[in-house]
């Protein structure tokens, strides 16, 4: 039983904007399943008395005072866009015309 | 043969869903300090967190937190002990990052209510609105559409990004489905909004200005055939920008799903965008696929746990209620239902109330703003706080109080205060408008009245009383109307013996 289907990776790849080849699905598809394989092993270590985390520190209610402090120029934000005009980021079609 | 609404409320039964997404008024955005003001030139507020710049951390705003659950609390939920941030991933150029920060399974506020009260046939109605959700995100940048014919997403040649929206405070208050409301469901919606919007208004949390965007609804409306007990596939409208727009889209939804089930077709689970001009909807981006956001929590922030004292330091600080402050001055100004509807469709309760504590009378403060102030208003278009001040109303309505002023003065003065001619006292004494109330100057005028019309006022001695409005009439012009003219009567029936 593989961890993770050849279908499910190309809806991964579509989800994340990524064009595949057929190999390249066979490919990554394998080697998925050997990544997911690995991370899998934790979850046999980690015992009812080890709670789920999202964090590495034990740490909770962190949070700033609600003070402006100075943004970019719009030069420096858009310092590093592929492509710009009138002061805003340049995107190509988002969605096709069929859609 | 289309259906008309009253042809879809007699065969098929709404549910309605409402989800409210409200800006928070903070000063700074959700996760970094970049200001958050409407309408700054566009990418003046960015910065590496809100870019989504490679090692950029987020660091929660703290102020925003502390709104959202008194939001929360006003809305009678409970406040999650435990809550986290979840990344909603998708690719959309709307968020830099790729994934907009968001809450999940983990929200910050959890199962509350608000009742709202809507006029029926069988008179005033509560209907309870029951809140599934309140959870904390942040806003997406603005795209500007280019090429294409109607500047919409759809044909468009690219698109422009200004992310100065990216990141502001966000909170999501998602209902219940709503059941059960049959034909009063576009009232109840609109009431709902209202009531929501008054609420976060009274609690200083958001600007709440639908116009700019800053609490936007989107209704979900689903037809079923009245005791099919069922539920049918339900549409998203977005893009409802005002109160009486969302109204217009459920009644306009309601009435296009009938339409379709009708012919026999189906209604697709869809997002639509509610078109202002014809009270319509029209198909918008597809979600079929887009709904696979892959959520998991944000590794970046660390969860929120308010702590019971916290919580209740808050409640301690509610307003009280929009709903319990309009049946309290109902009550102390004692004004029928009906006015007090109209006072708060024209969103001058506040206005009179604060012209009511600077001391004026809460009937004549009502008339003055819903009457004469608000006509002015209308004929300028504009709101009709920005022609004048509670202040100013409150010192034009105790100078008639007075004697002072006349109700015929008080227009002009009320009119020349809004011409911009200066505050009432400068316009008084512009204008000349003080009213003659000096007995002596009135008895000269009434002397000369009798002069030039010696009959009448013979007359009036031998007991015609209603000959004195020529002789009153003619002191009023006398004196260019500005003598009141109780006083003008009271005056001369007593020289004439009447009295």
């Amino acid at each position: 039983m593989t961890a993770i289907s050849r279908d499910e990776v190309a809806h991964l790849a579509m989800l994340a904007r990524i064009e595949m080849t057929d190999s390249e699905l066979d490919h990554l598809a394998s080697e998925m399943d050997v990544i997911l394989g690995a991370v899998a092993r934790v979850q046999e270590v980690a015992g009812q008395d080890v709670p789920p985390t999202s964090h590495p520190l034990a740490l909770s209610n962190v949070f700033r005072a609600d003070v402006v402090i100075p943004s970019l120029t719009p030069e420096e934000a858009l310092s590093g866009a592929p492509a710009k005009a009138d002061q805003r980021f340049k995107v190509p079609q988002i969605l096709g015309d069929a859609e | 043969m289309a259906l008309t609404f009253n042809d879809a409320i007699a065969k098929y039964e709404p549910t309605l869903g409402l989800e409210v997404h409200v800006e928070l008024n903070t000063l700074s955005k959700m996760f970094c300090g970049c200001a958050t003001e409407f309408g700054a030139e566009p990418n003046t507020q960015t910065c590496p967190v809100c870019l989504g710049l490679p090692g950029s951390l987020p660091a929660v705003n703290g102020k925003a937190i502390e709104s959202s659950i008194l939001i929360g609390l006003a809305l009678n939920c409970s406040i999650a002990p435990f809550s986290r941030f979840a990344r909603k991933n998708y690719f959309y150029p709307d968020m830099p990052k790729n994934f907009q920060t968001s809450q999940f399974d983990e929200p910050i506020c959890v199962n509350g209510y608000l009742d709202v009260e809507i006029e029926t046939d069988e008179g005033m109605k509560v209907f309870r609105v029951e809140i599934e959700r309140v959870h904390m995100e942040e806003d997406t940048g603005k795209s500007l559409h280019v090429g294409g014919a109607t500047g919409r997403i759809h044909g468009a040649e690219y698109s422009l990004l200004d992310y100065n929206r990216a990141g502001i405070p966000l909170v999501e208050i998602v209902t219940k489905i709503i059941p059960g409301t049959g034909k009063y469901a576009p009232q109840v919606a609109r009431a709902y909004v209202t009531e929501l919007r008054d609420i976060l208004r009274s609690l200083g949390v958001s600007d709440v200005k639908m116009e700019q965007g800053s609490l936007r609804c989107d209704a979900n409306v689903s037809l079923a055939e009245i005791g099919s007990g069922k539920l049918g596939t339900r549409s998203e409208t977005k893009n409802v920008n005002s109160l009486r727009s969302v109204e217009r889209a459920v009644s306009g939804e309601m009435v296009r799903q009938a339409n379709r089930l009708e012919k026999g077709e189906r209604i697709i689970q869809e997002t639509r965008h509610f078109l202002e001009e014809s009270g319509e909807t029209r198909p918008g981006r597809s979600k079929e696929q887009a709904e696979d956001y892959r959520y998991f929590p944000e590794p970046d922030l660390v969860p929120v746990t308010p702590d019971a004292d916290w919580i209740e330091t808050l409640r301690a600080t509610l307003p009280e209620k929009p709903s319990l402050r309009r049946k309290r001055l109902k009550a102390e100004w004692n004004v029928p239902d009906k006015e007090m509807t109209s006072m708060v469709n024209a969103e001058l309760l506040d206005t009179v109330e604060e012209t009511v504590l600077l001391g004026a009378d809460p009937t004549k403060a009502r008339s003055w703003w819903l009457g004469e102030i608000s006509r002015l208003a209308n004929e300028k278009e504009v709101a009709p706080i920005s022609l004048i001040t509670p202040a100013q109303v409150a010192e034009v309505i105790a100078l008639i109080a007075f004697g002072d002023l006349t109700d015929k003065l008080a227009r002009q003065v009320v009119e020349g205060v809004i011409s911009g001619e200066g505050t009432p006292a400068e316009v008084i004494e512009k204008r000349g408008l003080k009213v003659v109330s000096d007995d002596s100057a009135l008895m000269v005028a009434i002397e000369a009245a009798i002069a030039a019309q010696p009959d009448t006022a013979e007359r009036i001695r031998g007991g015609n009383i209603p000959a004195a409005g020529a002789l009153i009439g003619a002191v009023m012009k006398a004196t260019g109307g500005q003598a009141d003219a109780a006083k003008v009567r009271e005056l001369l029936l007593k020289h004439l013996g009447q009295s």
